[in-house]
């Protein structure tokens, strides 16, 4: 019999991640027989699988997103399911609400797929959870050690001072649809503000799907519409794409603002007509990067997509084994 | 330190010309002495530490990162400063910087620093600061802020933060040297005006409007050439000869045969120009060549003698504006013009001349005499009120250029890209902008074409010594550098932030001479839309 390799199970491609002893695919980014999804976010959730499996609230969101698919199975944090020959899991991964790490046995080697994830706490959905593994596969967005996220709440403060600077304008922040925005209204929330917040168009559903499964965001209003004295003086989030379209041009002078990792490099943060930066980001930071590959301990790193040159000459000065697996259309571009 | 740090960091992010100046005339306002002067010095380039050069920098980082880390992120972020601003790795048990370091400290220390003593201090300094305070001392100490803010916009803040006149600015700054202590107290009213009556400082020139469908009457408008070089004051008090360009740039290192031949007390207003071949005919004023020749001699700090021989320049007057101590300033042009022709014989004949007044019966006869002119070095017709005074800036009715057909524009460089073909290693496509009413600059086109080898070497060293982002192929470079662009007519488009674009841009020559403030409006091209 022909020596086994480690993960020879698994078969990386550019369009997703196959589990071969399963029949089935992670994060497919093409229409697939059986898709196991690990968050809700475009680049991982797509339409037109035949069976999806996904943590409940994933669900909710893929079918908020995509209406309903031929087959769903929700299955919660800590449940385990057999497919084929594969023990599949689901941990949380700290990425955005219902994100989960996909935790796989078979033939006694136990693989980690993380999907997207961040270590520092965010109050819209649970932290991640160190699983010790023999393959642990991560993501590198932000692979390089320029970045490294400030103190979100620090972050979110900057917005609240530049309004109260600014009482006469408003303060329009981009953030994602699903994740960011929440996140950013929650951490708003938290330092004391209590005033209506006032969302785009497009983050309507989401923010209600996040009211539902039971994310207090308080009073929220659709900034369509409004007259500009009424906006004055107020927080507006807007998805990236909207920053600089028509759409803003009816706001109050608009301060604006925008909620990315990315906004840590200045050319990033220029490019997108950003005047008030806040780094603040969805995903694991570098220090947060290596600090999980320092927990997790596997005898194995592979990386998915972002800088991952650099993440692979980090784990080599630590012999640990790495190797990139070139998946494709998986940046994050306003995360 | 924390509040210049600020101060970059904001107008980094600021886009608006008006949003900066305000930025930095806040902080002139509320910062204490000596302080903002130091911030005043680095904003306008007058800064200079020998001892902390880039690759100190870069060596202390390779000593505190993983070089191969250090390199990739370099790379993707592009800036040398901001690199090592957000992955230096202070030592472990590293104090923090004080909040109240001040700006004055760390500069009196950088000057007071050896080459030996510069490693620990730079070090030192690093581990104690926070990123935004890293990022302006490394810019600091190393002499390149590049963060989109010209010499020309701090002192307009300067001004418009004491309300004062900006030509006044100008004309005291180069006798004072930072912190500029007296310039604050003066701007403050707690000191009179700075007064240079022993040094050669730079005088504000004389601006003219452009003609566009006026006409004049030539019985109040004197006529003269318009010449294709670069405009320059040359000024000399007291055994010192200095040469400005528009700018107040002191050129004199670039031409030192034309200022060592200036050796008579006294101001003059005039064209740079370099012996060539032969275009302009004697009852043009004699001999010189196209504004490419003298392209070659310009920007450089030292002159070979063989440039010297080959490209000798001279400078073809146009006004006088000091006569030995008297200040002929207030005087009416003809007067003036009177003095000047009294005061050029007296220097040597091979460097000096007079632009020749152009005689013509009426408005419409000198309208053929500029069409006939065919000379390269010629780029128009100045008309000048034969009663008006030497004033600073551009006022109203009293000059005009009119200038010679293809429709031009000045045009600020914003980004740049590299060519194809023989010209793919170098930068040589660019997009310029023009000023919106609230001051802030938007793309109009992009030109590859109408550069010779010369400019494009010129170009290509501009795009990469004045990167400030980089978006794949494309460079976004400082907005300093003013082309003139020629280009057949202007439509309206939907397509383009400016809601104009230009048919058949060329690149017509480099204007190093000219602030990018003063390039056209969107406006003045709208205003040319057929
Ligand atoms: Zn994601
Ligand atoms: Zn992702």
């Amino acid at each position: 019999m022909a020596k086994q390799t480690l993960g020879d199970w698994i078969k990386p491609h550019p369009t997703g991640i196959y589990v071969e002893p399963g029949d089935f695919w992670i994060d497919p980014s093409e229409a697939q027989g059986m898709a196991v999804v690990t968050h809700g976010h475009a680049d991982h959730a797509r339409s037109g699988h035949s069976h999806v499996m996904a943590t409940p609230e994933t669900l909710a969101i893929m079918e908020t997103r995509y209406g309903e698919y031929p087959k769903a199975t929700p299955m919660a944090h800590g449940e385990i399911a057999r497919i084929g020959e594969v023990d599949v899991g689901f941990v949380p991964a700290g990425h955005v609400l219902g994100s989960a790490q996909v935790v796989m046995e078979y033939r006694g080697e136990r693989i980690v797929a993380s999907g997207d994830y961040k270590r520092r706490a965010d109050p819209t959905c649970a932290p991640f959870e160190v699983v010790p593994c023999d393959v642990f596969i991560t993501e590198a967005t932000f692979g390089l050690p320029v970045f490294r996220h400030p103190d979100t709440a620090g972050e979110v403060q900057k917005a609240l001072d530049a309004l109260h600077a600014n009482p006469e304008r408003c303060v329009l922040i981009g953030a994602y649809a699903l994740g960011k925005a929440q996140r950013v209204i929650r951490h708003l929330r938290d330092l004391g503000h209590h005033e209506p917040i006032y969302i785009h168009g497009a983050q309507e559903k989401l923010c209600n799907l996040y009211q539902d499964l039971g994310v207090d965001l308080g009073e929220l209003r659709l900034a369509t519409g409004r007259k500009k004295d009424e906006l004055q003086g107020t927080i507006i989030i807007c998805p990236p794409g909207a920053l600089n379209d028509r759409w803003s041009r009816r706001l109050p002078d608009p301060i604006t603002a925008m909620a990315s990792g990315w906004m840590r490099i200045r050319q990033r943060a220029r490019q997108r007509n950003v005047e008030l930066p806040l780094i603040l980001s969805d995903h694991a930071d570098w220090d947060e990067l290596t600090q999980t590959i320092e927990d997790i301990g596997p005898k194995e790193v592979w990386v998915t997509h972002g800088r991952e040159d650099a993440l692979l000459h980090w784990c080599m000065t630590r012999q640990i084994k790495a190797r990139a697996l070139n998946m494709v259309g998986r940046e994050d571009e306003d995360d | 330190m924390r509040a210049f740090a600020d101060l970059l960091e904001r107008l980094v992010y600021t886009r608006s010309r008006n949003a900066k100046i305000k930025l930095i005339a806040d902080y002139l306002i509320g910062t204490p002495d000596p302080d903002r002067g130091w911030a005043l010095a680095a904003l306008t380039g007058e800064l200079d530490f020998r001892t902390v050069k880039a690759g100190l920098i870069k060596s202390l980082t390779e000593e505190r990162v993983d070089p191969v880390l250090f390199k990739m992120s370099r790379s993707y972020v592009g800036d040398m400063a901001e690199t090592v601003s957000l992955l230096w790795e202070p030592r472990p048990g590293a104090e923090p910087a004080p909040q109240d370091l001040r700006l004055s400290s760390v500069v009196d220390r950088l000057m007071a620093l050896s080459r030996a003593e510069a490693p620990l201090q730079m070090s030192a300094y690093l581990d104690a600061m926070v990123p935004t305070e890293r990022f302006a001392l490394i810019k600091l100490a190393t002499g390149a802020l590049r963060i989109g803010v010209s010499a020309r916009l701090a002192k307009t803040a300067l001004a418009q933060a004491f309300a004062l006149d900006l030509d006044a600015v100008e004309e005291v700054w180069h006798g004072i040297d930072a912190p500029y202590t007296a310039l604050f107290a003066w701007g403050e009213g707690t000191a009179p005006q700075p007064s240079h009556e022993d040094i050669p400082v730079f005088r504000p020139f004389m601006l003219a409007h452009p003609l566009e469908d006026a006409r004049v009457d030539l019985s109040q408008y004197a006529a003269e050439w318009k010449w294709d070089g670069v405009r320059v004051q040359l000024n000399h008090v007291n055994g010192e000869t200095k040469l400005f360009s528009r700018t107040g740039d002191d050129v004199t290192a670039s031409f030192p045969d034309v200022a060592d031949a200036f050796q008579i007390h006294g101001v003059i207003d005039g064209e740079l120009l370099v012996k060539g071949d032969a275009q302009g005919t004697a009852d043009q004023g004699g001999e010189a060549a196209s504004f490419n020749a003298l392209q070659q001699r310009l920007g450089r700090k030292t002159v070979s003698k063989k440039m010297l021989t080959e490209a000798p320049a001279f400078v073809r007057a146009y006004d006088i504006l000091f006569d030995g101590a008297e200040d002929l300033r207030a005087l009416p042009w003809e007067e003036r013009r009177r003095r000047l022709e009294a005061f050029v014989p007296r220097l040597p004949a091979e460097r000096f001349d007079v632009s020749a007044i152009v005689e013509a019966d009426d408005f419409d006869h000198l309208a053929k005499i500029r069409e006939g002119a065919r000379s390269a070095a010629i780029e128009g017709l100045m008309l000048k009120r034969r009663d008006s005074a030497y004033i600073a800036g551009r006022k109203v009715g009293q000059w005009y250029k009119w200038k010679r057909d293809p429709l031009t524009a000045d045009c600020v460089i914003m980004y740049a890209q590299r060519g194809s073909g023989r010209r793919s290693s170098y930068f040589s496509d660019y997009t310029f902008g023009c000023w919106t009413e609230a001051g802030e600059l938007v793309p109009v086109g992009k030109a590859y074409s109408g550069i010779t080898d010369e400019e494009l070497r010129f170009l290509d060293k501009f795009v990469r010594g004045n990167t400030t982002g980089r978006f794949g192929p494309v460079r976004e470079v400082e907005k300093t550098l003013v082309l003139e662009v020629a280009f057949d007519s202007v439509h309206s488009s939907k397509r383009h932030k400016s809601g104009i674009a230009m048919r058949f841009p060329r690149i017509h020559r480099i204007r190093n001479d000219k602030p990018a403030a003063e390039a056209d409006r969107v406006r003045t091209l709208e205003a040319m839309i057929d």
